[in-house]
Order: C-alpha cells, then sequence, then structure tokens
C-alpha cells in the first residue's frame, strides 16, 4: 500500500530510472541485503511449516515416516470434504467444535473489549490516587502463566470450591461447574418454560445442518464453558487495558478542552471524542481478540481435554486431539486449515465493518 | 502492478530456492528401508521409553534395566515420558523410534495397523503362559506383536465401616445385580451415596460383559454394540444413575472414583488394583474389601487392562530389544515389579506366588479368566470417545440412542 501511495505521489516530470544500473539499484539490493535474514527466518520457521502442513492435510499420512515421500497416500482433498460434507464422526466432531467455539467468541471478544475499555478510562483518571497501583493489578493476570491459572479457576470452580460456598451464603445451590454440559440457552428457554430441556421440540430436535440438529445449534455455551469464558475474559482484558490506556493518553487534551468550552457533557465528550480517537486501537483491540479466541487450546487442554460432553471441543483442540492422538495427521491439519480460513474471513468482515465512513 | 511483480520475481525465486534447499534438509529423515531394516552388531544400547505410574515405577524399571545391561554386555537408557503418546507419535514420524516402549492395549491396534510394531511375541519363551485375554488384547490379524508387562481387572471395592453402619455385614457382598440394586437400596435410605462409578467405558462397559455384550466381536471386525445384551446394560445403570444409587466421581466433587471412595463419601466403587496404591498414598486409614464384581444376567464380566512391551519395527538393535523384554517378563522379575509398584504378573504360572504375598488381590487376579480386553481395532479412538459422552449423560438420555450411535460409529470406523 505505501508502495503504491508513495508512486502517486511522485511528481510525473522526474523520469524514473528502470532496471540494472539506476541510482536505486544499489540501494534496493542494500535493501534486501538488510531483510534477508529475517526474510530467510521467516521462509524457514514460518513458510515452509505451513506448506508441509498444507501438504500433509491432503494425505491420509498416519505419522509412520516421513509425509514427504511417496509412502504417505495423497488422498486430495477428501480430508476436506470428510469435515463438510460426508455425515459421520469427523463433520460432527468438527461442527460441534465449531459451534462451541462460536458461542466463546461471541461471549468473549465483546466482554474483554468493553471491560477492557472500562478498565483502561478508569485507570487513566487523573485524580485517581493509586494509579500504578491499579495498573498494575489488571495487568498481572496477562502476565501469569495460562496454565497456572487455569488451575487456580479448577479449584477455584470445583463443586465444593469458593464460588459455589460464595454461592451458598445467599442460599444458592451452585451448579457441578465442571460436569454441567447444558447449554445456557437452553436453560433459560427452559426456565421460561418454552421447552423442556428433556424432550426437546421435535421440530428443532429433528432436523438440522452439517450433522448438528437445530436444537445442538442453538444451545448455547454450556455452564463448563462459562467458566472458561470467565477465565479468559478476566486474563485478557488487562492486556487490551494497557493498549486502551496508551491511546488514552495520546487524546489531545486541547481537544478536549475545546469540547468543554463547546459545553459537551460528560457522555458526549466520551462518544464524540475519545471514541473515535480510539478507532484504530479498537479494530487492534478486537483483531487480536477475534484471533486469539478462535485459537483458545491451552484453557481447554488443561480444564477440559474437551468435557462434559463435547460442549468444549474447539477446533484448535480437536485438531491436536485428531492428529496426536487418533494418528489421522491429515484430518488433524485440515481442520487446522479451515480454522484458519474462518479467522480470515471473519477478520475481513470486522475489517469492512470498522472501516471509516466519510460523509 | 507489472513493474512491482518484476521487481519481486527475485524475492520469489529466492524464496522458493531456500524451500527447495530445506526441503532437501529434510530428506534426512526420509525413509531408507534397507538401513532401516539393517541390524547393528556388537554390543547394543537400547532406548527404552515408557510411561510411569510414578517414582516406584521408574526406579524399579531402571534398576532391572541396569541388571539386564550388566549382565549381558549392553546399554540400556530408560527414559521415562511425560505424554507416551505423543512422544511416540512423534518418535515415528521423525523415523526415530524408541527400540522398546510401553504400548498401552487402547492404542495396541493403532500402532500395529500402521506397521510400527515389530511381532516378535513367538521368540519369548512360553508365550501360552500369558493369560488368554491378555494376548488376546495384543493380537492383530490373527498374529500376537508383543508381551504383556502385567495386568489389572476391575473389582468391586466396599467400604467396611459405611457397609457396616448400613446394616450390612459380609453375607451381603453383592453377587449379582439384583443383589447389586438391593444392598443399594439399603445403604442410601442410610442417607449414604451406595456407589461411586466412573463415567466411562471402561468401568460401564463391564456391565455390558456382564450382560453377554461387548462393543465389537472377539477379533475387533464387525461392531456388535447395539443388541439387545449391550442394552440391558446401559438400561440397568441409567436405573441405579437415576434412582441415587450409583453416581459418577464428577457429582461427588472426585476426580475420580477411588478419590471418593477415599475420602469415604461412598460405599463401594468400582476400580481396578491401581487403587490399592491410590488409597494407601492419599487415604491410609480407609478400611475396604475387594471382591469379584457382581455377575449379569449372562455371568461374571469384568475388564481388564495391560500393557505390553512394544519393540519398534524400525528399530536396530531388535535381538537385544527381545532379549531385554524376555528378562522383563520373566516370572521372577514380575513379581519383582509387582513388589515394587503394585501391578499383576501377566504370566499364570506365577499367580499363585503372587497371591501367596497379596492374599487381598484374590478378586483381581480371579478377574483374569473371564475379562473383556479393550476394544482391539484400529481408529476407534474418536468412535469411543464419542461413546464416553454418550455415557456421561447416560441419566437422562435414551440407552437405545446411544447404543445406535456407537454401532454406526463403530460401522464407519472399521469399515475405513
Amino acid at each position: 500500500m505505501t508502495l503504491l501511495r508513495e508512486r502517486g505521489t511522485r511528481r510525473p516530470d522526474v523520469v524514473v530510472p528502470r532496471g540494472r544500473g539506476s541510482i536505486r539499484g544499489p540501494e534496493a539490493r542494500a535493501g534486501w541485503l538488510f531483510v534477508a535474514p529475517a526474510a530467510v527466518l521467516l521462509a524457514l520457521f514460518v513458510l515452509l511449516p505451513v506448506l508441509m502442513a498444507l501438504w500433509v492435510s491432503l494425505t491420509s499420512w498416519n505419522g509412520q515416516g516421513s509425509p514427504f515421500t511417496g509412502r504417505a497416500p495423497f488422498v486430495g482433498v477428501d480430508n476436506y470434504t470428510k469435515l463438510f460434507t460426508e455425515d459421520g464422526l469427523a463433520r460432527q466432531d468438527f461442527f460441534t467444535s465449531v459451534r462451541n467455539n462460536l458461542y466463546y467468541v461471541v461471549l468473549v471478544v465483546p466482554l474483554q473489549t468493553v471491560l477492557a475499555l472500562c478498565l483502561a478510562l478508569v485507570a487513566n483518571q487523573r485524580l485517581l490516587k493509586g494509579r500504578t497501583f491499579f495498573r498494575a493489578a489488571f495487568y498481572f493476570p496477562s502476565v501469569t502463566s495460562s496454565v497456572a491459572i487455569s488451575v487456580v479457576f479448577l479449584f477455584l470452580f470445583a463443586n465444593s470450591g469458593t464460588v459455589n460456598a460464595v454461592l451458598g451464603l445467599f442460599g444458592i445451590d451452585g451448579p457441578l461447574w465442571f460436569s454441567d454440559s447444558r447449554g445456557l440457552v437452553h436453560l433459560v428457554l427452559d426456565g421460561v418454560g418454552l421447552v423442556n430441556l428433556d424432550a426437546p421440540p421435535a421440530a428443532l430436535a429433528d432436523h438440522g445442518v452439517f450433522g448438528l440438529s437445530w436444537w445442538d445449534w442453538i444451545s448455547g455455551p454450556s455452564v463448563a464453558m462459562c467458566t472458561i469464558i470467565t477465565l479468559v475474559v478476566w486474563t485478557t482484558s488487562g492486556t487490551f487495558m494497557l493498549m486502551f490506556l496508551a491511546a488514552l493518553q495520546d487524546v489531545p487534551v486541547a481537544l478536549e478542552e475545546a469540547s468543554l468550552i463547546d459545553g459537551a457533557n460528560r457522555w458526549q465528550r466520551f462518544r464524540a471524542v475519545t471514541l473515535p480517537h480510539l478507532r484504530p486501537v479498537l479494530f487492534l483491540v478486537l483483531t487480536l481478540g477475534l484471533i486469539s479466541t478462535w485459537q483458545v487450546f491451552d484453557q481447554i487442554y488443561v480444564m477440559s481435554q474437551g468435557d462434559p460432553a463435547k460442549t468444549t471441543l474447539t477446533p484448535a483442540y480437536l485438531s491436536y486431539r485428531t492428529a496426536f492422538r487418533s494418528f489421522d495427521y491429515g484430518s488433524g491439519a485440515a481442520i487446522s486449515f479451515v480454522l484458519f480460513s474462518i479467522i480470515v474471513v471473519l477478520t475481513a468482515v470486522q475489517r469492512w465493518l470498522l472501516r471509516e465512513r466519510r460523509g | 502492478m507489472r513493474n512491482r511483480l518484476r521487481r519481486r520475481a527475485p524475492l520469489a525465486v529466492v524464496a522458493a530456492a531456500a524451500l527447495f534447499a530445506s526441503a532437501a534438509c529434510g530428506s534426512g529423515f526420509d525413509d531408507n528401508d534397507k538401513s532401516g531394516s539393517a541390524q547393528r552388531s556388537g554390543p547394543a544400547s537400547l532406548q527404552i521409553l515408557f510411561g510411569s505410574s510414578g517414582d516406584a515405577e521408574t526406579k524399579a524399571l531402571q534398576e532391572a534395566a541396569a541388571a539386564w545391561a550388566s549382565a549381558t554386555g549392553n546399554k540400556a537408557t530408560v527414559t521415562p515420558a511425560q505424554d507416551l503418546a505423543q512422544q511416540l507419535g512423534q518418535a515415528f514420524a521423525g523415523d526415530n523410534p524408541p527400540d522398546v516402549f510401553y504400548v498401552d492395549a487402547v492404542r495396541f491396534a493403532d500402532y500395529a495397523s500402521v506397521g510400527a510394531l515389530e511381532p516378535y511375541a513367538d521368540k519369548i519363551s512360553n508365550v501360552d503362559d500369558f493369560y488368554p485375554a491378555l494376548r488376546q488384547a495384543f493380537t492383530y490379524q490373527g498374529k500376537l506383536y508383543c508381551v504383556p508387562k502385567d495386568f489389572s481387572t476391575l473389582a468391586l471395592e466396599i467400604n467396611t465401616d459405611l457397609w457396616a453402619k448400613a446394616g450390612l455385614t459380609g453375607a451381603d457382598v453383592p453377587t449379582t445385580w439384583d443383589q447389586l440394586t438391593a444392598v443399594a437400596q439399603k445403604i442410601k435410605a442410610k442417607g449414604i451415596t451406595p456407589l461411586a462409578l466412573g463415567d466411562t467405558r471402561d468401568r460401564i462397559g463391564a456391565f455390558m460383559v456382564q450382560a453377554g455384550g461387548w462393543i465389537t466381536n472377539a477379533d475387533g471386525t464387525q461392531a456388535t454394540a447395539d443388541t439387545p445384551e449391550n442394552l440391558k446394560a446401559l438400561q440397568y445403570v441409567q436405573s441405579l444413575l437415576k434412582n441415587g444409587l450409583a453416581r459418577y466421581p464428577k457429582q461427588l466433587d472426585a476426580g475420580w472414583s477411588g478419590e471418593a471412595f477415599g475420602k469415604g463419601k461412598v460405599a463401594m466403587t468400582i476400580e481396578g488394583n491401581w487403587i490399592k496404591g491410590a488409597l494407601q498414598n492419599d487415604f491410609p486409614n480407609i478400611k475396604y474389601t475387594v471382591h469379584e464384581l457382581p455377575a449379569g444376567p449372562k455371568g461374571k464380566g469384568t475388564l481388564s487392562f495391560t500393557t505390553c512391551w512394544g519393540i519398534a519395527a524400525k528399530s536396530k538393535q531388535k535381538e537385544a530389544a527381545i532379549d531385554f523384554v524376555e528378562a522383563m517378563t520373566k516370572g521372577e522379575q514380575q513379581l519383582a515389579f509387582a513388589k515394587a509398584f503394585g501391578v499383576m504378573p501377566s504370566r499364570q504360572s506365577v499367580s499363585q506366588q503372587y497371591l501367596a504375598q497379596f492374599p487381598n488381590d484374590q478378586a483381581f487376579v480371579n478377574g483374569a479368566q473371564y475379562a473383556q480386553g479393550p476394544v482391539n481395532a484400529p481408529k476407534m479412538d474418536s468412535v469411543l470417545a464419542d461413546f464416553d459422552t454418550g455415557l456421561q449423560k447416560l441419566a437422562t438420555s435414551d440407552p437405545k440412542a446411544i447404543l445406535q450411535r456407537l454401532q454406526k460409529n463403530t460401522e464407519a470406523a472399521l469399515g475405513g
């Protein structure tokens, strides 16, 4: 993009010399020389493995010997069609994981963004005493190992753990967090008496798409998944708070004062001055959030391994399990590439939604 | 735009060259069958990878390996694995597997079907001495591949204090499903949870065996999940769950049944002989007795779990590896292992000696005669995980539907 723009601003009367022997020639060569180490490292450790994985996803390699000799049978796009068109366990598991992750993303991304923004606004108050303390405290979960935090949450949400003990003080009989596979939407529908959990409406239960019934699709995140959602929102909002904080401190004081003179109240100032300034950071936070939530793995691996009843299965974990537990490396790689395209598409959509609208 | 493309061409060439160069480097781990099967001569240096149950096992194995090494003039490096399945998977993929390693019966068919294992069993002395059920577990397409190192079976553990509290005596130990239901009701009437039952096929499957069913036929070629026998078993377990006579460990806030049992939350549980060591370590004060599982409509039934000594088909020192396994599976050596970390010898000839040392294990040893091994077929891992998911919801769902689903998925896995 920058290249194009540069060229656009160049004066038309300057003839740009081309090819070898140009003034810019040695410069370009020097440029390549400077980026060569980074480019080689990227090619070797990112591009090459990606291409290798792409090849593996087109084979039915079982993990014996190298997949790059003739011995790994080439199966074309079979691994991909198994995920989408063949009625079987592979497709069912994959779409169960997509459903779980979808609910996870839909809850985690807005929650962590809003929470991070609120924390940043609080930590940015000039009048607040002990600002540094709060900043450090909010940021602390982000720099702690996710495995350690996951284990702490396992204790917190144990059936006789702290959370249920606190709920018990209010006379609430807390759920069995990690063994409760009931979906939130199902529970709500059941609670208001619309449906019966044990006998779901036939219209929903008997029809469906991609191997899951409509009833399964609308389940919402399971109670077990909610604990993981809580954990992730709590841990990552610190990181994003820091980004918002940096952006907030960049908002020109003069602008704020100008709006004050114009008679804007607190909310108007936030809405019309602060928020527009935060747009690039907002985009960054949402994109990073979207990518990391679709790739959630370590919390699942430590806390639930996809249980209960597959309601915390995610594509990343499923890919790992398919490859390293079932020796079906081809399918595992295929799942990861589908996951990759989901992320790319969603990021593009989000970019389009957040584009600057003029006029 | 065109100009830009032209300028980028060199980059593409460089990148492509880099890729090819590194791909060529990668050919270092390519297959070369000639060198792969060539055997090294002279003193061997064996790599042994195993999944350890704890320090006791690691230490016992290291000592046994050192003794073998000094007696034969070879070298043996014993490495406990962090995650055996994954480490083995990587080693096979890199074409550099350890010479000898543990193979869980659950994973056995996966390894055997891809040709990772050397079928060496016929070179081990007195193979028929191993329990028939265990040999069956390591037979793939009619061929015995490896020999079991030890085994476990499920039995019924009873907490003697809670048992007495419920007004029950030694004569009340259930031997049939009906009796199990009856005593469970008596225990429940006293406000005690009667039975902790693991929510997987590895526990509930025992009921299927007692009812005369199982997931596949004996040689793992046909799905036999959707049968009246299996249905009867699941319906029975469901009735236990629904009436509060049995509970899954998670409902009891325990990681596994043994923990719930050790904490004194339940009067009975169904676990294997590993529960001895676990209770001794974590709950030394609990008093309990061990009995054979109650018989179902088709007689006694239990499940066996076992691990064999696998030898890699690509090992360059197979002779030494076989000699090592021979030494490790000798009767006396197995008794030494039994003493060190509480496993049961896989050779029938030493079962009497074992029982003389551990008379309380009678129920576990008896189970070997009528035990069913794990499903012995490749590509069943995700199918069985799916079945476990169904079993987790057994209390509220239709057993027939669970079995139909298992049948469909098993057929797909076995046919494919």
